[in-house]
Protein backbone atom coordinates (compact mmCIF):
# COMPACT_ATOMS: atom_id res chain seq x y z
CA UNK A 1 0.00 0.00 0.00
CA UNK A 2 1.12 3.61 -0.85
CA UNK A 3 0.69 5.95 2.14
CA UNK A 4 -0.09 9.53 1.04
CA UNK A 5 -0.57 13.06 2.75
CA UNK A 6 -1.77 12.55 6.25
CA UNK A 7 -1.92 9.02 5.51
CA UNK A 8 1.56 8.74 5.15
CA UNK A 9 2.39 11.38 7.99
CA UNK A 10 0.46 8.85 10.52
CA UNK A 11 1.63 5.88 8.99
CA UNK A 12 4.81 6.93 10.78
CA UNK A 13 3.93 6.91 13.46
CA UNK A 14 2.28 3.47 14.14
CA UNK A 15 3.71 0.45 15.58
CA UNK A 16 3.82 -2.94 14.34
CA UNK A 17 1.99 -5.29 16.70
CA UNK A 18 2.10 -9.34 16.21
CA UNK A 19 -0.88 -10.86 16.34
CA UNK A 20 -0.42 -13.69 18.69
CA UNK A 21 2.34 -15.52 20.60
CA UNK A 22 3.57 -13.44 23.22
CA UNK A 23 5.78 -14.03 26.32
CA UNK A 24 4.24 -11.79 29.15
CA UNK A 25 5.96 -10.41 31.99
CA UNK A 26 3.84 -9.36 35.01
CA UNK A 27 4.22 -5.43 36.86
CA UNK A 28 5.26 -5.40 40.71
CA UNK A 29 2.81 -2.84 41.20
CA UNK A 30 -0.27 -3.78 38.99
CA UNK A 31 0.25 -7.71 40.87
CA UNK A 32 0.09 -5.05 44.24
CA UNK A 33 -2.83 -2.98 43.50
CA UNK A 34 -4.76 -3.88 40.73
CA UNK A 35 -4.67 -8.11 40.92
CA UNK A 36 -7.83 -8.76 38.64
CA UNK A 37 -6.45 -6.37 35.56
CA UNK A 38 -3.77 -8.45 35.42
CA UNK A 39 -5.65 -11.35 35.35
CA UNK A 40 -8.82 -10.03 33.08
CA UNK A 41 -5.44 -9.59 30.80
CA UNK A 42 -4.73 -13.17 30.42
CA UNK A 43 -9.04 -14.04 30.39
CA UNK A 44 -9.25 -11.52 27.62
CA UNK A 45 -6.46 -12.36 25.53
CA UNK A 46 -6.77 -15.77 26.15
CA UNK A 47 -10.04 -16.94 26.43
CA UNK A 48 -11.85 -13.98 24.57
CA UNK A 49 -9.38 -13.77 21.61
CA UNK A 50 -7.88 -16.99 21.39
CA UNK A 51 -4.19 -15.85 21.34
CA UNK A 52 -1.21 -17.68 23.18
CA UNK A 53 0.23 -15.74 25.79
CA UNK A 54 3.05 -17.78 27.69
CA UNK A 55 4.17 -16.57 31.08
CA UNK A 56 6.75 -18.67 33.60
CA UNK A 57 6.92 -18.64 37.24
CA UNK A 58 10.36 -17.92 36.72
CA UNK A 59 10.32 -14.50 36.16
CA UNK A 60 10.96 -11.71 38.99
CA UNK A 61 10.51 -8.00 38.82
CA UNK A 62 12.40 -6.13 35.59
CA UNK A 63 14.25 -4.30 38.60
CA UNK A 64 12.68 -0.70 36.69
CA UNK A 65 11.56 0.85 39.69
CA UNK A 66 14.37 0.40 42.16
CA UNK A 67 16.42 1.58 38.99
CA UNK A 68 14.14 4.68 38.88
CA UNK A 69 14.89 5.18 42.49
CA UNK A 70 18.60 4.85 41.97
CA UNK A 71 19.09 2.37 44.86
CA UNK A 72 20.62 -0.35 41.84
CA UNK A 73 23.43 0.51 39.36
CA UNK A 74 22.80 0.41 35.74
CA UNK A 75 24.59 -2.67 35.26
CA UNK A 76 22.36 -4.48 37.54
CA UNK A 77 18.98 -3.58 36.06
CA UNK A 78 20.39 -4.16 32.20
CA UNK A 79 21.65 -7.62 33.86
CA UNK A 80 17.87 -9.01 35.67
CA UNK A 81 16.76 -7.62 31.78
CA UNK A 82 19.24 -9.88 29.91
CA UNK A 83 17.85 -12.99 32.52
CA UNK A 84 13.90 -11.59 31.72
CA UNK A 85 14.94 -11.92 27.45
CA UNK A 86 16.88 -15.45 28.54
CA UNK A 87 13.64 -17.54 29.97
CA UNK A 88 12.25 -15.76 27.29
CA UNK A 89 14.50 -17.42 24.45
CA UNK A 90 14.43 -20.38 26.48
CA UNK A 91 10.48 -20.63 26.06
CA UNK A 92 10.96 -20.16 22.49
CA UNK A 93 9.13 -16.91 22.23
CA UNK A 94 10.11 -13.36 20.18
CA UNK A 95 7.37 -11.25 21.39
CA UNK A 96 7.51 -9.84 24.39
CA UNK A 97 5.22 -8.19 26.20
CA UNK A 98 4.82 -6.06 29.77
CA UNK A 99 2.07 -5.05 31.95
CA UNK A 100 4.16 -2.57 33.62
CA UNK A 101 5.26 1.46 31.93
CA UNK A 102 7.71 1.34 34.01
CA UNK A 103 8.95 -2.01 33.28
CA UNK A 104 7.96 -1.13 29.15
CA UNK A 105 10.52 1.84 29.34
CA UNK A 106 12.82 0.11 31.22
CA UNK A 107 13.36 -2.36 28.24
CA UNK A 108 13.15 0.21 25.26
CA UNK A 109 15.99 2.03 27.17
CA UNK A 110 18.08 -0.80 27.83
CA UNK A 111 17.60 -2.20 23.76
CA UNK A 112 18.41 1.59 22.74
CA UNK A 113 21.44 1.52 25.03
CA UNK A 114 22.84 -1.43 23.74
CA UNK A 115 22.13 -0.47 19.95
CA UNK A 116 23.60 2.95 20.30
CA UNK A 117 26.63 1.15 22.42
CA UNK A 118 27.27 -2.50 21.30
CA UNK A 119 29.87 -2.96 24.09
CA UNK A 120 27.91 -2.68 26.76
CA UNK A 121 25.63 -5.40 25.44
CA UNK A 122 28.71 -7.96 25.39
CA UNK A 123 29.19 -6.66 29.07
CA UNK A 124 25.89 -7.62 29.89
CA UNK A 125 25.81 -10.46 28.17
CA UNK A 126 29.50 -11.81 29.85
CA UNK A 127 27.66 -10.52 33.44
CA UNK A 128 24.37 -12.63 32.58
CA UNK A 129 26.46 -15.71 31.86
CA UNK A 130 28.36 -14.98 35.11
CA UNK A 131 26.07 -14.93 37.56
CA UNK A 132 23.50 -17.17 35.75
CA UNK A 133 25.24 -19.34 33.12
CA UNK A 134 22.25 -17.53 30.85
CA UNK A 135 22.27 -16.93 27.12
CA UNK A 136 19.76 -14.68 25.18
CA UNK A 137 18.26 -13.55 22.22
CA UNK A 138 16.70 -10.28 22.18
CA UNK A 139 12.84 -9.44 21.35
CA UNK A 140 12.20 -9.44 17.81
CA UNK A 141 8.64 -7.34 19.11
CA UNK A 142 8.58 -5.57 22.78
CA UNK A 143 4.90 -4.09 23.43
CA UNK A 144 3.33 -3.23 26.47
CA UNK A 145 -0.09 -5.22 27.41
CA UNK A 146 -2.17 -1.91 26.25
CA UNK A 147 -0.84 -2.26 22.54
CA UNK A 148 -2.52 -5.51 22.31
CA UNK A 149 -5.78 -4.70 23.77
CA UNK A 150 -5.67 -1.49 21.54
CA UNK A 151 -4.55 -3.80 18.62
CA UNK A 152 -7.53 -6.02 19.57
CA UNK A 153 -10.42 -3.17 20.23
CA UNK A 154 -12.23 -3.69 17.73
CA UNK A 155 -13.13 -7.63 18.24
CA UNK A 156 -13.59 -6.43 22.05
CA UNK A 157 -16.44 -3.95 21.19
CA UNK A 158 -17.92 -6.26 18.56
CA UNK A 159 -18.27 -9.28 21.47
CA UNK A 160 -18.88 -6.60 24.30
CA UNK A 161 -22.59 -6.46 26.03
CA UNK A 162 -21.98 -2.37 26.73
CA UNK A 163 -20.63 0.57 24.93
CA UNK A 164 -19.19 3.98 26.54
CA UNK A 165 -23.00 5.50 26.23
CA UNK A 166 -25.32 7.26 28.61
CA UNK A 167 -28.47 4.87 28.97
CA UNK A 168 -30.69 7.47 29.49
CA UNK A 169 -29.64 10.13 26.70
CA UNK A 170 -27.34 7.92 24.21
CA UNK A 171 -24.79 10.75 24.20
CA UNK A 172 -21.13 8.85 24.43
CA UNK A 173 -19.85 9.29 27.86
CA UNK A 174 -16.49 11.55 28.85
CA UNK A 175 -13.50 9.97 28.92
CA UNK A 176 -10.23 11.54 29.98
CA UNK A 177 -7.00 9.25 29.07
CA UNK A 178 -3.67 9.09 31.11
CA UNK A 179 -1.16 7.59 29.22
CA UNK A 180 1.89 6.61 31.63
CA UNK A 181 5.11 8.92 31.10
CA UNK A 182 7.61 5.66 30.51
CA UNK A 183 5.42 4.65 27.73
CA UNK A 184 6.40 7.12 24.70
CA UNK A 185 8.06 10.06 26.53
CA UNK A 186 11.70 8.59 26.22
CA UNK A 187 11.34 6.96 22.80
CA UNK A 188 8.09 8.18 21.10
CA UNK A 189 8.48 5.29 18.28
CA UNK A 190 8.00 2.71 21.00
CA UNK A 191 4.72 3.44 21.72
CA UNK A 192 1.13 3.77 19.17
CA UNK A 193 1.10 7.46 17.86
CA UNK A 194 4.23 7.90 19.66
CA UNK A 195 4.54 11.28 22.34
CA UNK A 196 2.93 13.85 20.17
CA UNK A 197 -0.65 11.82 19.34
CA UNK A 198 -0.77 8.79 21.54
CA UNK A 199 -3.51 7.41 20.66
CA UNK A 200 -3.20 3.45 22.43
CA UNK A 201 -6.00 4.78 24.88
CA UNK A 202 -7.57 7.33 22.87
CA UNK A 203 -8.43 4.42 20.16
CA UNK A 204 -9.81 2.29 22.73
CA UNK A 205 -12.37 4.91 24.05
CA UNK A 206 -13.69 6.14 20.59
CA UNK A 207 -13.88 1.59 20.10
CA UNK A 208 -16.29 1.09 22.61
CA UNK A 209 -17.94 4.27 21.90
CA UNK A 210 -17.32 6.64 24.18
CA UNK A 211 -15.95 10.55 23.99
CA UNK A 212 -12.38 11.68 24.41
CA UNK A 213 -11.95 14.71 26.70
CA UNK A 214 -8.81 17.02 26.08
CA UNK A 215 -8.13 19.42 28.68
CA UNK A 216 -4.91 21.39 29.42
CA UNK A 217 -2.67 19.09 31.39
CA UNK A 218 -3.63 15.85 29.61
CA UNK A 219 0.12 14.86 29.49
CA UNK A 220 1.19 16.28 32.54
CA UNK A 221 2.79 13.37 34.66
CA UNK A 222 0.53 12.13 37.41
CA UNK A 223 3.31 12.67 40.19
CA UNK A 224 4.74 9.12 41.33
CA UNK A 225 8.06 10.04 40.76
CA UNK A 226 9.63 6.90 42.29
CA UNK A 227 11.38 8.15 44.84
CA UNK A 228 8.72 11.18 45.35
CA UNK A 229 6.06 8.56 46.33
CA UNK A 230 8.10 6.17 48.16
CA UNK A 231 9.77 8.37 50.79
CA UNK A 232 6.93 9.37 52.91
CA UNK A 233 8.49 12.78 52.88
CA UNK A 234 8.30 13.51 49.40
CA UNK A 235 4.47 12.57 49.13
CA UNK A 236 3.65 16.01 48.91
CA UNK A 237 5.43 16.46 45.69
CA UNK A 238 3.22 13.12 44.08
CA UNK A 239 -0.02 15.20 45.60
CA UNK A 240 0.65 17.90 44.34
CA UNK A 241 0.72 17.15 40.47
CA UNK A 242 -2.48 14.76 40.42
CA UNK A 243 -4.14 18.18 42.13
CA UNK A 244 -2.83 19.92 39.16
CA UNK A 245 -4.55 17.30 37.11
CA UNK A 246 -7.71 17.79 38.55
CA UNK A 247 -8.00 21.35 38.61
CA UNK A 248 -7.14 21.06 35.01
CA UNK A 249 -9.76 18.49 34.03
CA UNK A 250 -12.39 19.89 36.96
CA UNK A 251 -14.35 22.33 34.39
CA UNK A 252 -14.78 19.42 31.59
CA UNK A 253 -16.55 17.26 33.55
CA UNK A 254 -15.17 13.67 32.88
CA UNK A 255 -17.07 10.71 33.01
CA UNK A 256 -13.99 8.64 34.06
CA UNK A 257 -10.32 8.50 33.87
CA UNK A 258 -8.74 5.33 31.52
CA UNK A 259 -5.28 5.26 32.54
CA UNK A 260 -2.52 2.16 30.97
CA UNK A 261 0.27 2.95 33.55
CA UNK A 262 0.43 0.49 37.14
CA UNK A 263 0.66 3.72 39.32
CA UNK A 264 -1.02 6.26 37.58
CA UNK A 265 -4.65 4.96 38.29
CA UNK A 266 -3.49 4.19 41.78
CA UNK A 267 -2.40 7.93 42.47
CA UNK A 268 -5.39 9.54 40.41
CA UNK A 269 -7.87 7.80 42.52
CA UNK A 270 -5.90 8.03 46.19
CA UNK A 271 -4.63 10.96 46.08
CA UNK A 272 -8.32 12.13 45.03
CA UNK A 273 -9.67 10.25 48.44
CA UNK A 274 -6.88 12.80 50.23
CA UNK A 275 -7.97 15.48 48.91
CA UNK A 276 -11.24 15.28 49.39
CA UNK A 277 -10.26 14.30 53.22
CA UNK A 278 -8.26 17.41 53.52
CA UNK A 279 -9.82 20.01 51.73
CA UNK A 280 -13.62 18.82 51.35
CA UNK A 281 -13.47 18.74 47.55
CA UNK A 282 -14.61 16.05 45.11
CA UNK A 283 -14.07 16.30 42.01
CA UNK A 284 -16.93 14.30 40.55
CA UNK A 285 -20.85 14.93 41.07
CA UNK A 286 -22.92 15.30 44.14
CA UNK A 287 -19.34 14.27 46.20
CA UNK A 288 -18.17 11.30 43.87
CA UNK A 289 -15.15 11.35 42.73
CA UNK A 290 -13.90 10.72 38.85
CA UNK A 291 -13.44 6.61 38.91
CA UNK A 292 -9.97 5.38 37.28
CA UNK A 293 -9.93 2.65 35.54
CA UNK A 294 -7.05 0.61 33.90
CA UNK A 295 -7.59 -0.65 30.69
CA UNK A 296 -8.33 -3.85 30.91
CA UNK A 297 -11.16 -2.99 34.02
CA UNK A 298 -12.60 -1.04 30.79
CA UNK A 299 -12.40 -3.70 28.65
CA UNK A 300 -14.05 -5.80 31.01
CA UNK A 301 -16.95 -3.59 31.48
CA UNK A 302 -17.79 -3.78 28.07
CA UNK A 303 -17.35 -7.32 27.47
CA UNK A 304 -19.78 -7.65 30.21
CA UNK A 305 -18.07 -8.90 33.49
CA UNK A 306 -19.09 -8.27 36.88
CA UNK A 307 -17.58 -5.46 38.42
CA UNK A 308 -16.68 -7.34 41.28
CA UNK A 309 -14.60 -9.99 39.81
CA UNK A 310 -12.43 -7.39 37.70
CA UNK A 311 -11.47 -6.10 41.27
CA UNK A 312 -13.12 -2.44 40.79
CA UNK A 313 -13.93 -2.67 44.79
CA UNK A 314 -10.04 -2.22 45.45
CA UNK A 315 -11.04 1.65 44.08
CA UNK A 316 -11.69 4.13 46.74
CA UNK A 317 -13.02 6.14 44.87
CA UNK A 318 -16.62 4.65 43.90
CA UNK A 319 -16.99 3.33 40.27
CA UNK A 320 -20.92 2.71 40.73
CA UNK A 321 -22.08 6.13 39.67
CA UNK A 322 -20.26 5.12 36.88
CA UNK A 323 -21.70 1.74 35.77
CA UNK A 324 -25.35 3.26 36.52
CA UNK A 325 -24.85 5.64 33.78
CA UNK A 326 -24.14 2.71 30.93
CA UNK A 327 -26.10 1.03 32.70
CA UNK A 328 -24.25 -2.08 33.97
CA UNK A 329 -25.55 -4.69 36.67
CA UNK A 330 -24.39 -5.26 39.99
CA UNK A 331 -25.03 -6.51 43.01
CA UNK A 332 -24.48 -4.09 46.01
CA UNK A 333 -24.29 -6.57 48.24
CA UNK A 334 -21.49 -8.77 46.92
CA UNK A 335 -19.00 -5.55 46.82
CA UNK A 336 -17.04 -6.90 49.79
CA UNK A 337 -17.26 -9.90 49.57
CA UNK A 338 -14.87 -12.82 49.53
CA UNK A 339 -14.40 -16.34 47.39
CA UNK A 340 -17.95 -17.56 47.71
CA UNK A 341 -19.83 -15.13 48.84
CA UNK A 342 -17.78 -15.45 52.26
CA UNK A 343 -18.38 -12.30 54.93
CA UNK A 344 -14.44 -10.65 54.92
CA UNK A 345 -16.58 -7.37 56.19
CA UNK A 346 -16.18 -3.82 54.81
CA UNK A 347 -13.84 -0.56 54.82
CA UNK A 348 -14.84 1.69 56.27
CA UNK A 349 -16.21 5.86 54.56
CA UNK A 350 -14.20 8.20 54.23
CA UNK A 351 -15.51 11.53 55.52
CA UNK A 352 -15.85 13.64 52.53
CA UNK A 353 -15.55 11.66 49.46
CA UNK A 354 -19.09 10.10 48.82
CA UNK A 355 -18.30 5.90 48.40
CA UNK A 356 -20.24 2.88 49.02
CA UNK B 1 38.36 18.40 32.59
CA UNK B 2 38.07 17.31 36.26
CA UNK B 3 38.01 14.07 37.55
CA UNK B 4 34.39 14.27 38.69
CA UNK B 5 33.17 14.96 35.28
CA UNK B 6 35.37 12.05 33.91
CA UNK B 7 33.75 9.70 36.22
CA UNK B 8 30.41 11.26 34.66
CA UNK B 9 31.38 10.96 31.53
CA UNK B 10 31.75 6.77 31.73
CA UNK B 11 28.34 6.82 32.39
CA UNK B 12 26.25 5.58 29.47
CA UNK B 13 22.80 7.75 30.68
CA UNK B 14 25.54 10.93 30.39
CA UNK B 15 26.66 10.14 26.95
CA UNK B 16 23.09 9.74 26.14
CA UNK B 17 21.49 12.18 28.07
CA UNK B 18 24.10 15.36 27.50
CA UNK B 19 25.24 16.20 23.88
CA UNK B 20 25.13 19.69 23.54
CA UNK B 21 22.84 22.09 25.64
CA UNK B 22 21.69 25.29 24.45
CA UNK B 23 20.42 26.43 27.50
CA UNK B 24 17.13 27.12 26.09
CA UNK B 25 15.53 26.04 29.42
CA UNK B 26 12.38 23.92 27.81
CA UNK B 27 13.10 21.08 30.39
CA UNK B 28 12.30 23.21 32.97
CA UNK B 29 9.29 24.63 31.55
CA UNK B 30 7.85 20.93 30.77
CA UNK B 31 9.01 19.33 34.08
CA UNK B 32 6.67 18.68 37.66
CA UNK B 33 9.28 18.67 39.68
CA UNK B 34 10.39 22.24 39.06
CA UNK B 35 6.87 23.42 39.03
CA UNK B 36 7.29 22.93 43.01
CA UNK B 37 10.37 22.13 43.97
CA UNK B 38 12.99 24.62 43.75
CA UNK B 39 14.43 23.00 40.63
CA UNK B 40 16.02 23.83 37.17
CA UNK B 41 17.41 21.07 35.23
CA UNK B 42 18.57 23.73 32.55
CA UNK B 43 20.90 24.87 35.58
CA UNK B 44 22.15 21.73 36.79
CA UNK B 45 22.87 20.39 32.64
CA UNK B 46 24.51 23.67 32.02
CA UNK B 47 26.69 23.12 35.60
CA UNK B 48 27.45 19.48 34.16
CA UNK B 49 28.31 20.99 31.19
CA UNK B 50 31.00 23.61 32.25
CA UNK B 51 32.94 20.75 33.71
CA UNK B 52 33.96 22.28 36.77
CA UNK B 53 34.49 19.97 39.64
CA UNK B 54 34.22 21.92 42.29
CA UNK B 55 30.42 23.05 40.79
CA UNK B 56 30.08 19.29 40.19
CA UNK B 57 30.84 18.62 43.84
CA UNK B 58 28.90 20.80 44.98
CA UNK B 59 25.93 19.24 42.75
CA UNK B 60 26.62 15.71 43.92
CA UNK B 61 26.45 16.85 47.72
CA UNK B 62 23.18 19.22 47.56
CA UNK B 63 19.28 18.55 47.50
CA UNK B 64 18.92 19.89 44.24
CA UNK B 65 20.06 16.14 42.18
CA UNK B 66 17.54 14.74 44.43
CA UNK B 67 13.98 16.66 43.41
CA UNK B 68 13.90 14.58 39.78
CA UNK B 69 10.95 12.57 39.92
CA UNK B 70 12.48 10.59 36.76
CA UNK B 71 9.16 10.83 34.44
CA UNK B 72 11.83 12.23 31.68
CA UNK B 73 9.09 14.16 30.05
CA UNK B 74 12.46 16.87 29.81
CA UNK B 75 13.58 13.95 27.10
CA UNK B 76 10.48 14.65 25.18
CA UNK B 77 10.58 18.11 24.40
CA UNK B 78 14.62 18.98 24.19
CA UNK B 79 15.08 20.82 20.67
CA UNK B 80 18.80 18.88 20.94
CA UNK B 81 17.44 15.24 21.97
CA UNK B 82 19.55 15.94 25.45
CA UNK B 83 17.89 13.99 28.57
CA UNK B 84 18.00 15.62 31.67
CA UNK B 85 16.77 13.61 33.57
CA UNK B 86 19.22 10.72 32.40
CA UNK B 87 22.23 13.59 33.38
CA UNK B 88 20.38 13.45 36.84
CA UNK B 89 20.45 9.88 36.82
CA UNK B 90 24.37 9.69 36.32
CA UNK B 91 24.80 12.51 39.39
CA UNK B 92 22.81 10.25 41.51
CA UNK B 93 24.72 7.36 40.95
CA UNK B 94 27.81 8.94 41.32
CA UNK B 95 26.52 10.91 44.47
CA UNK B 96 25.56 7.24 45.46
CA UNK B 97 29.40 5.93 45.22
CA UNK B 98 31.51 8.41 46.57
CA UNK B 99 28.98 8.94 50.06
CA UNK B 100 27.84 12.55 48.83
CA UNK B 101 24.46 11.82 48.60
CA UNK B 102 24.90 12.02 53.05
CA UNK B 103 25.36 15.78 52.64
CA UNK B 104 21.71 16.57 51.80
CA UNK B 105 18.45 15.91 53.14
CA UNK B 106 17.24 14.52 50.78
CA UNK B 107 20.33 12.67 49.41
CA UNK B 108 19.80 10.89 52.65
CA UNK B 109 16.89 9.34 52.06
CA UNK B 110 18.26 6.75 49.53
CA UNK B 111 19.57 4.67 52.88
CA UNK B 112 15.62 3.85 53.35
CA UNK B 113 14.71 3.31 49.94
CA UNK B 114 17.95 1.10 49.20
CA UNK B 115 16.38 -0.78 52.29
CA UNK B 116 13.17 -1.40 50.57
CA UNK B 117 13.79 -1.66 47.31
CA UNK B 118 16.62 -4.08 47.57
CA UNK B 119 15.22 -5.69 50.19
CA UNK B 120 12.13 -6.92 48.28
CA UNK B 121 14.19 -7.30 45.24
CA UNK B 122 16.31 -10.22 47.31
CA UNK B 123 13.86 -11.16 49.22
CA UNK B 124 10.81 -11.63 46.96
CA UNK B 125 11.92 -11.25 43.70
CA UNK B 126 9.26 -7.67 43.44
CA UNK B 127 10.30 -4.45 44.24
CA UNK B 128 6.81 -3.78 45.82
CA UNK B 129 5.18 -6.43 47.99
CA UNK B 130 2.28 -6.34 50.16
CA UNK B 131 4.28 -7.73 53.41
CA UNK B 132 6.42 -4.28 53.13
CA UNK B 133 3.50 -2.19 52.01
CA UNK B 134 2.55 -1.36 55.63
CA UNK B 135 -0.72 1.10 56.27
CA UNK B 136 1.22 2.56 59.04
CA UNK B 137 3.53 4.07 56.46
CA UNK B 138 0.78 4.69 53.65
CA UNK B 139 -1.91 6.64 55.35
CA UNK B 140 -3.26 8.11 52.08
CA UNK B 141 -3.80 3.98 50.74
CA UNK B 142 -7.30 5.40 51.93
CA UNK B 143 -9.93 2.72 54.11
CA UNK B 144 -10.24 0.38 51.10
CA UNK B 145 -6.60 -0.60 50.66
CA UNK B 146 -6.76 -0.76 55.20
CA UNK B 147 -9.55 -3.72 54.49
CA UNK B 148 -7.76 -5.04 51.99
CA UNK B 149 -4.73 -5.19 53.71
CA UNK B 150 -7.17 -7.07 56.55
CA UNK B 151 -8.59 -9.51 54.31
CA UNK B 152 -5.55 -9.97 51.84
CA UNK B 153 -5.15 -13.59 51.54
CA UNK B 154 -9.32 -13.54 51.18
CA UNK B 155 -9.14 -10.52 48.36
CA UNK B 156 -6.44 -12.36 46.14
CA UNK B 157 -8.12 -15.73 46.04
CA UNK B 158 -11.75 -14.01 45.12
CA UNK B 159 -9.63 -11.76 42.39
CA UNK B 160 -7.75 -14.81 41.08
CA UNK B 161 -3.96 -14.04 42.20
CA UNK B 162 -2.19 -16.76 42.94
CA UNK B 163 -0.41 -15.33 46.10
CA UNK B 164 2.46 -17.08 47.63
CA UNK B 165 1.77 -20.06 45.46
CA UNK B 166 3.37 -22.62 43.43
CA UNK B 167 3.47 -21.65 39.15
CA UNK B 168 2.84 -18.78 37.58
CA UNK B 169 0.11 -16.32 38.26
CA UNK B 170 -0.14 -13.00 40.35
CA UNK B 171 2.12 -12.77 43.56
CA UNK B 172 3.19 -15.87 42.85
CA UNK B 173 6.41 -17.29 45.03
CA UNK B 174 9.09 -16.77 42.96
CA UNK B 175 11.23 -19.92 43.11
CA UNK B 176 14.20 -19.76 45.68
CA UNK B 177 16.78 -20.66 42.37
CA UNK B 178 15.10 -17.50 40.82
CA UNK B 179 16.21 -15.63 44.14
CA UNK B 180 19.49 -17.18 44.11
CA UNK B 181 20.06 -16.25 40.18
CA UNK B 182 19.00 -12.55 41.09
CA UNK B 183 21.58 -12.12 44.50
CA UNK B 184 24.09 -13.36 41.88
CA UNK B 185 23.89 -11.01 39.58
CA UNK B 186 23.57 -8.49 42.28
CA UNK B 187 26.93 -9.72 43.33
CA UNK B 188 28.55 -9.67 40.11
CA UNK B 189 26.89 -6.11 38.42
CA UNK B 190 27.97 -4.09 41.48
CA UNK B 191 24.35 -4.13 43.24
CA UNK B 192 25.59 -5.99 46.43
CA UNK B 193 28.27 -3.50 46.55
CA UNK B 194 26.32 -0.59 46.13
CA UNK B 195 23.71 -1.54 48.90
CA UNK B 196 27.06 -2.05 51.28
CA UNK B 197 28.18 1.55 49.77
CA UNK B 198 25.09 3.26 50.99
CA UNK B 199 24.72 1.58 53.97
CA UNK B 200 28.95 2.20 55.18
CA UNK B 201 27.94 5.77 54.89
CA UNK B 202 24.95 6.34 56.23
CA UNK B 203 25.97 4.40 59.17
CA UNK B 204 28.66 7.07 59.69
CA UNK B 205 26.72 10.07 59.09
CA UNK B 206 24.17 8.41 61.34
CA UNK B 207 27.05 8.62 63.99
CA UNK B 208 27.33 11.92 63.03
CA UNK B 209 23.93 12.76 63.90
CA UNK B 210 23.45 10.68 66.97
CA UNK B 211 20.85 8.38 66.01
CA UNK B 212 21.05 4.86 65.86
CA UNK B 213 19.95 3.33 62.52
CA UNK B 214 16.59 2.99 63.56
CA UNK B 215 15.80 6.23 64.07
CA UNK B 216 17.95 7.82 61.38
CA UNK B 217 15.83 5.27 58.88
CA UNK B 218 12.77 6.65 60.45
CA UNK B 219 13.86 10.11 60.38
CA UNK B 220 15.17 9.96 56.75
CA UNK B 221 11.79 8.41 55.77
CA UNK B 222 9.46 10.93 56.98
CA UNK B 223 10.99 14.50 57.56
CA UNK B 224 10.86 17.09 55.71
CA UNK B 225 12.29 20.26 56.37
CA UNK B 226 11.13 24.29 55.21
CA UNK B 227 12.66 25.21 52.33
CA UNK B 228 12.24 22.86 49.82
CA UNK B 229 9.30 24.25 47.75
CA UNK B 230 9.20 27.69 45.60
CA UNK B 231 6.73 28.79 48.00
CA UNK B 232 9.55 28.74 50.53
CA UNK B 233 11.82 31.06 51.90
Amino acid sequence: MIYQGKQKIWSEYQKEIPDDHWYYVRSCIRQNFFPASERMFTEITRNVLGKDIYETPSHTTCGGIAYHCDTIPQETVMTIVARQFALMTEAGYENYVASCITSFGNYAEILETWHEFPELETKIRELLWKACKKEFKKPKYLAHSSDLIYKFRGEIAAKGRFRLVDKETGEPLRIVEHIGCHYAKMFPHKGVGGAEYPCVLSGMIEAWGGQVIDYPERRHCCGYGFRQYHVQANRGYSLSNTHKKFESMEPYHPDAIITNCPGCPYFLDRWQYVIAEQTGKTYGRDGFGIPVFTYEELAGLVLGYDPWDLGLQLHQVAVEPFLDKIGIEYDPSAKYKGLDKKDILRPGLPQNLKCF
Amino acid sequence: MGKLYDELAKDYRLKEGLKTCINCGTCTAICPAAEFYKYDPRKIVDTVQRKDDAEIEALLKSDTIWYCGECMSCMTRCPRKNGAGLVIMALRNLSARLGYFTYSEKGRQLYPLTKIMTGNILKYGYCVYPETFKMEDHPEAGPVWEWHTQHLRDNMERLGANYQGKGPGILRKIPQESLDELKAIFDVTGGTERIETVEKYSRAKADEMGMSMDEYTTYTFKHCSEGHFNNED
